[in-house]
């Protein structure tokens, strides 16, 4: 492998285009598209009785509207469950448009389409639906009450209940020297990618065929789902993500309900036609995430060593799980962290409320799981008096214990087995970064009335889940590198880091390769982007792919220069002998030898052409066993995750008299094995911390009593502006993955894991009072003030504070 | 989110303004528009029309005076908070006004329609509330001029009548010794304020606290004016005058911060405005 | 049948005509009249800055106002930055440079904002460069490497232009 591009920072590939306006997003295409809009549920529960559409249509430049009524076949079906599971026993999921009952306000109950948005909203505004409001059940303790029920049959409104366990966790805790029980929560946020989402669909009437583009993390599994609802071979089906502003999670739902109809009403209709998602239609018709309640109970020994946890999450996962039990799945295995619990215990019961869907958004159930665990170790420290690192630091897996098997069974359906790591180094550089043994005599120091404080919290993030991901690689007649995979790219730099991994494999100019991603007419078979898997799986795919383009390069090379392929390297594009530049052959030669042709085109086919080329009479131009052309098709499928880990710690100051709290410092250890691109990791890492803090500090979801969204607007809901986020210190480690030949770990949700538990441990160390729930606003502290004035079990022992 | 359809008036003069919104009494004014056009593409608004100001050059004034700041309709915040001039007579004006949302939004955004939308949770009400200054309306009518204590008739609703246009808002300028101050505390940096207090402080020739004033925004259906000079004495006692305050004010829980918290923050601004221009009136007196 | 009003600005130095009702926002006249897709929706409440263009040369969200308010303006958009022989501007080769953008949905407005910022105050403090760029979102960089762009544009526009540039 070269070492001059792969592990350095390269500038990104794909900024030309942005920095220029020459992007090309959803709603950049399409300009001659007629429109659609939505009539969507004012109600979190109800009984549609009557749609009126006659007010509608006078509407100038109307041309559809559809309810469910209208929708044929499998078009109508209910939307598929995505990711079934054992213990997901009562699975539900929605109607493309609303069936008889809305469960959420935001439920689609009918489409309209119009010339343009403007007009489509003049006429959605005019049908009129009637209702007859039907209970709303809404928050976790309504919901686990089922006082009312969400869907009619499902008991109880759960739809799940799902038990990982190792060992007898009750026997351990009641053997345990302490024991600690308490109740944690952690309220709903969301994605918000500052693009929405979109569906823009082209119908080929004369060759049945059509062509869809949506803002989506898995172009793949669309067209599969779409081809199904329209009764379409997958090969009349494309699917392109073109640039995606963001994605999050939120994206990788599919098919969405736009998703089925746009294209069905576009095949309908023979015209192009889109829909753009506002910023409205998003807090309310996506997705929201995060919102849990946990019951712990912990038993530990008089170092902190954590002897027997058990844990209880209520989990609220809106109207419907058409992303199965993922999120309860990962929460209770990535609990553990990069801890050796004794005996372990975690029941998550996943409920139905009429409120938004939740799917995963960036860490995917581990922020609440390391929120759940990393406040448990506060506990244990403040109960004994103890250190909060040297706590955890008693409880850490050690570097010689891997691969450390957690005996759980994780979200891919494989063994939790942590593959490689330096949880011990990890602590220390965190300790070190922010000035962990320091900040005792710091906070003295400081002048008198302010209020300091500091937290940490660790986190294992299972990284890079199967099943397989692939990549394509082509080297053309004029020396061009054509890459390409299958799953998405929403900003990760995919088209640089990939640039990068091919550039090294082969040999060749950075600038020469050219990646695609997200396109189903270059590449049909993937996954998706979620879950930090794309570096792992479509950068080892890819380097797989590399690795058979290079051989099959080198064969050819050693044909046409009479040499050994075991002698032969790339450099620059140029196959040589190794140490005999002289004796050489460029790439795009060898890419027109690997193709004989019959007919010349220009003078690199004339080359190519039987008569110019010479293999032996009694040979076939192209040779036993081989393919025309040099290119090569890779797949990258892992046994299991592999885990990326990381330390986060944070100073705050809480102002004694506002309870606002500022981030003063904010550091991050993380490993990641082996960097592609330390820029762009970084960056991700950026990113993910300022989502951290806006869950800890600024974002929730505001349902009242009756369902409705309070702050479904970018005024109330309180995403950070840069005014908010803390600026960010990294330090790095890099431990590989002996599981994947790069040696890579996932990157893209590390920085959001466990920011609302380093706060909360920053926060409750400054006020001395106990820190349960996040996210914590100037409010919330306040009051938490008051409380604790009069309530000393709320208040932080004394002398335990600091560190 | 697209604004619904609306008849569009751009007039070059006030006449033909006041012409237009004769013609259409049920017509909003387009001025700046930071606050009306969210409202329109959330299609919480649907005026039949819209009279369109930004054309008639003669509201694009603002003159400071010795008696105080005169803002027209269709100076923007930007200009106004950069006035070294209108700052030299009223810094409570630029004080305020940077607090008003983000940079980019104040590029537009205008004094007097700010005003004319009247919400209690903005900065500008406040302001002029506390300074006891008027805005000028005109219609076909004619022309009146409206004190701050009648201009604001509850949330979102000022005492401007169907047809009439506000043309300009008066700041009177400050009595000699006198130091302001604006604070608020808002969830994220330029949001609507939790709880905001604009303070002015009046110290007599002895140097003692002859008057002190506070305009609060965030915390009552229109901005709330106290007088607090009896509160804090002329020692300028301002933790009894937050007391005060705290117990004067009846703010409103919304999913940000709840009723008592406001109250509680009200009570800790008032503290921190009024010993900021109290300060800055003491400065002053030096001079 | 909606009024339409013939609406006449300039954009990025060039005179452009369209036909429109006057509810279109300047955002959707400029990017679906006109064609000028670098202009991005966000939120069309006027929070999230993905929108901002220069009208007059300051920046404003352009979904907060109507093309017919706009007419007879002279506006610049993200197509507009770079030189006219295609050379970017230094905000934006800044912005390259210090991985100041991610998905590059917010960029747009980012870089008229922060063009604006640096040619009224062309050494602004770290405060002032939070203040100068406090209304724009940005959902996958955490600002930091943003804040850096801006810094580094600063330098680069301090700096003598070469010979024969």
């Amino acid at each position: 492998m070269g070492t001059r591009v792969f592990g350095e920072p390269v500038r990104r590939r794909e900024d030309g285009r942005f920095l220029t306006g020459r992007g090309r997003f959803l709603d950049d295409l399409g300009r001659g598209a007629l429109a659609a809009a939505f009539v969507r549920s004012p109600h979190a529960h109800a009984r549609i009785t009557d749609i009126d559409v006659s007010g509608a249509l006078d509407v100038e430049g109307l041309v559809a509207i559809y309810t469910w009524e209208d929708l044929p076949g499998r078009v109508g079906d209910p939307l598929p469950l995505l990711i079934p599971h054992p213990a997901l026993t009562h699975g539900r999921t929605g109607y493309p448009l609303a069936r008889d009952v809305v469960r959420h306000v935001g439920e689609p109950v009918a489409m309209v389409v119009a010339h343009d948005r403007y007009l489509a909203e003049d006429a959605a505004e005019r049908v009129h639906v009637e209702y007859e409001p039907l209970p709303p059940v809404v928050g976790i303790e309504a919901a686990a009450r089922a006082e009312h029920l969400v869907h009619d049959d499902v008991p109880g409104n759960v739809g799940a209940v799902l038990v990982q366990e190792t060992g007898d966790a009750a026997a351990a805790i009641d053997a345990a020297p302490h024991a600690l029980e308490f109740r944690l929560s952690i309220e709903r946020s969301a994605s918000t990618p500052l693009e929405g989402r979109g569906v823009y669909a082209r119908w080929d009437a004369d060759d049945g065929s059509l062509r869809v583009y949506s803002s989506t993390q898995t172009s793949t599994s669309v067209r599969a789902a779409i081809a199904a609802r329209l009764g379409l071979p997958n090969g009349k089906v494309e699917v392109v993500a073109p640039d995606v502003g963001g994605g999050f999670g939120v994206k990788i739902v599919h098919p969405w309900p736009e998703e089925v109809l746009v294209p069905w009403a576009a095949r309908l209709l023979d015209r192009e036609l889109k829909w753009t998602e506002d910023r409205r239609e998003h807090f309310v018709s996506a997705a929201h995430e995060r919102g849990q309640v946990q019951d712990v109970r912990v038993g530990f020994d008089d170092a902190g060593r954590v002897l027997g946890l058990d844990v209880r999450i209520r989990h609220d996962h809106g109207a419907y799980t058409p992303y199965g039990i993922i999120i309860p799945i990962v929460t209770s295995t990535q609990l553990l962290g990069p801890y050796k619990i004794g005996a372990y215990r975690a029941e998550v019961t996943s409920l139905y409320t009429n409120t938004l869907i939740v799917t995963p958004y960036r860490g995917a159930g581990r922020p609440q799981g390391v929120y759940c665990m990393e406040r448990t170790m506060d506990r244990i420290a403040r109960h004994l008096g103890r250190d909060r690192a040297d706590v955890r630091a008693a409880n850490l897996i050690q570097p010689d214990e891997f691969p450390y098997d957690q005996g759980l069974l994780f979200q891919d359906g494989r063994p939790l087995i942590y593959d490689s790591g330096d949880y011990p180094e990890l602590l220390r550089k965190a300790r070190e970064l922010i000035g962990w043994d320091g900040f005792a005599a710091e906070r003295a120091a400081a002048s008198r009335g302010r209020r300091l404080g500091i937290g940490l919290g660790l986190y294992v993030e299972g990284t890079g889940v199967g099943p397989y991901e692939g990549g394509h690689v082509e080297i053309d007649t004029a020396g061009r590198v054509h890459v390409s995979t299958g799953l998405t790219s929403q900003g990760q730099g995919h088209e640089t880091a990939f640039a990068q991994i091919a550039a090294a494999e082969l040999g060749v100019p950075l600038e020469d390769v050219h990646v695609t991603t997200g396109d189903t007419r270059r590449f049909g078979y993937a996954v998706g982007t979620f879950a930090s898997r794309a570096a792992v799986m479509s950068g080892n795919a890819i380097a797989l792919a590399c690795r058979k383009v290079r051989e099959k390069a080198l064969r050819i090379a050693a044909d046409a220069l009479e040499a050994d392929p075991r002698d032969l390297d790339v450099t620059d594009g140029v196959v040589h002998v190794r140490g005999d530049m002289s004796a050489s052959v460029p790439l795009r030669t060898v890419a027109v030898l690997s193709n004989p042709l019959r007919y010349a085109f220009d003078e690199e086919a004339a080359a190519a052409t039987q008569f110019a080329v010479g293999r032996p009479a009694t040979e076939p131009p192209v040779a036993s066993g081989e393919e025309p052309g040099l290119e090569g098709r890779g797949y990258y499928s892992p046994v299991r995750s592999t885990f990326a880990s990381g330390a986060h710690a944070a100073i705050v100051e809480v102002d004694p008299d506002t309870a606002e709290i500022a981030i003063l410092r904010y550091a991050v250890v993380h490993d990641c094995g082996r960097l592609i691109n330390p820029m762009v990791v970084e960056g991700q890492i950026h990113g993910g911390v300022a989502q951290g803090v806006g869950g800890a500090l600024y974002e929730r979801m505001a349902y009242d009593e009756s369902g409705q969204l309070l702050n479904a607007s970018f005024m109330d809901f309180l995403m950070p502006y840069a005014t908010e986020v803390p600026r960010i210190e990294t330090g790095h480690l890099e431990t590989p993955s002996p599981l994947n030949p790069l040696g890579i770990k996932g990157a893209g949700e590390a920085g959001v894991i466990p920011v609302s538990a380093v706060i909360a441990s920053a926060v409750e160390d400054a006020e001395g009072v106990r820190v349960d729930a996040m996210p914590i606003s100037p409010d919330d502290l306040h009051t938490l003030r008051l409380r604790a004035a009069d309530d000393p079990s709320l208040r932080v022992r004394e002398g335990a504070r600091t560190g | 989110m697209k604004p619904p359809p609306f008849g569009y008036h751009a007039p070059r003069t006030v006449d033909e303004a006041l012409d237009a919104l004769a013609a259409a009494p049920s017509g909003k004014v387009l001025a700046g528009g930071q606050s009306l056009v969210p409202l329109l593409n959330m299609r919480l608004a649907a005026p039949s029309d819209l009279v369109d100001i930004n054309r008639i050059a003669e509201l694009d004034a603002l003159r400071a005076g010795d008696g105080g700041v005169r803002v027209g309709a269709l100076a923007r915040h930007a200009r106004v908070e950069r006035s070294a001039e209108a700052a030299a007579v009223q810094p409570l004006l630029g004080q305020a006004l940077r607090h008003v949302a983000h940079p980019v939004i104040r590029n537009r955004g205008t004094v007097v329609g700010s005003l004319a939308h009247a919400d209690p949770a903005a900065e500008l009400p406040a302001v002029l509330a506390v300074l006891g200054g008027t805005v000028e309306a005109a219609s076909s009518r004619g022309r009146r001029t409206i004190p701050a204590a009648e201009l604001f008739a509850g949330p979102l609703e000022s005492s401007l009548e169907p047809g009439e246009l506000a043309v300009s808002a008066f700041f009177p300028a400050l009595p000699p010794r006198t130091g302001t101050a604006f604070t608020e505390t808002a969830r994220r940096h330029g949001d609507y304020a939790l709880a905001g207090v604009a303070a002015v402080v009046t110290l007599d020739e002895d140097l003692r606290v002859r008057a002190a004033r506070a305009g609060y925004l965030g915390v009552s259906a229109t901005p709330l004016v106290l007088d607090l000079s009896g509160a804090a004495g002329p020692r300028g006692d301002w933790a009894a005058a937050a007391a005060h305050v705290r117990e004067r004010v009846d703010p409103e829980s919304d999913i940000h911060a709840g009723a008592a918290y406001r109250r509680h923050l009200t009570g800790v601004l008032t503290e921190r405005a009024c010993a900021a221009a109290a300060a800055e009136a003491l400065r002053k007196a030096g001079e | 049948m909606e009024e339409r009003f013939e609406v006449e600005l300039t954009v990025n130095g060039t005179p452009r005509t369209a036909s429109v009702p006057a509810r279109r926002l300047l955002s959707d006249f400029l990017r679906h009249d006109l064609g000028l897709t670098g202009t991005h929706v966000g939120c069309e409440h006027g929070v999230c800055g993905c929108c901002t263009v220069l009208l007059d040369g300051d920046p404003v969200r352009s979904c907060l106002m109507f093309a017919v308010t706009a007419a007879g303006h002279e506006v610049t958009t993200v197509e507009g930055l770079a030189a006219p022989d295609g050379t970017p501007s230094p905000v934006q080769r800044a912005f390259r440079e210090c991985h100041g953008l991610q998905c590059g949905f917010c960029t747009p407005g980012f870089l008229c904002t922060v063009t604006a910022l640096l040619r009224e105050n062309p050494r602004p403090s770290r405060d002032q460069v939070l203040e100068g760029i406090s209304g724009n979102l940005c959902r996958c960089t955490g600002y930091q490497n943003i804040v850096k762009s801006v810094h580094r544009a600063a330098d680069l526009l301090s700096e003598p232009a070469e010979p024969g540039e």
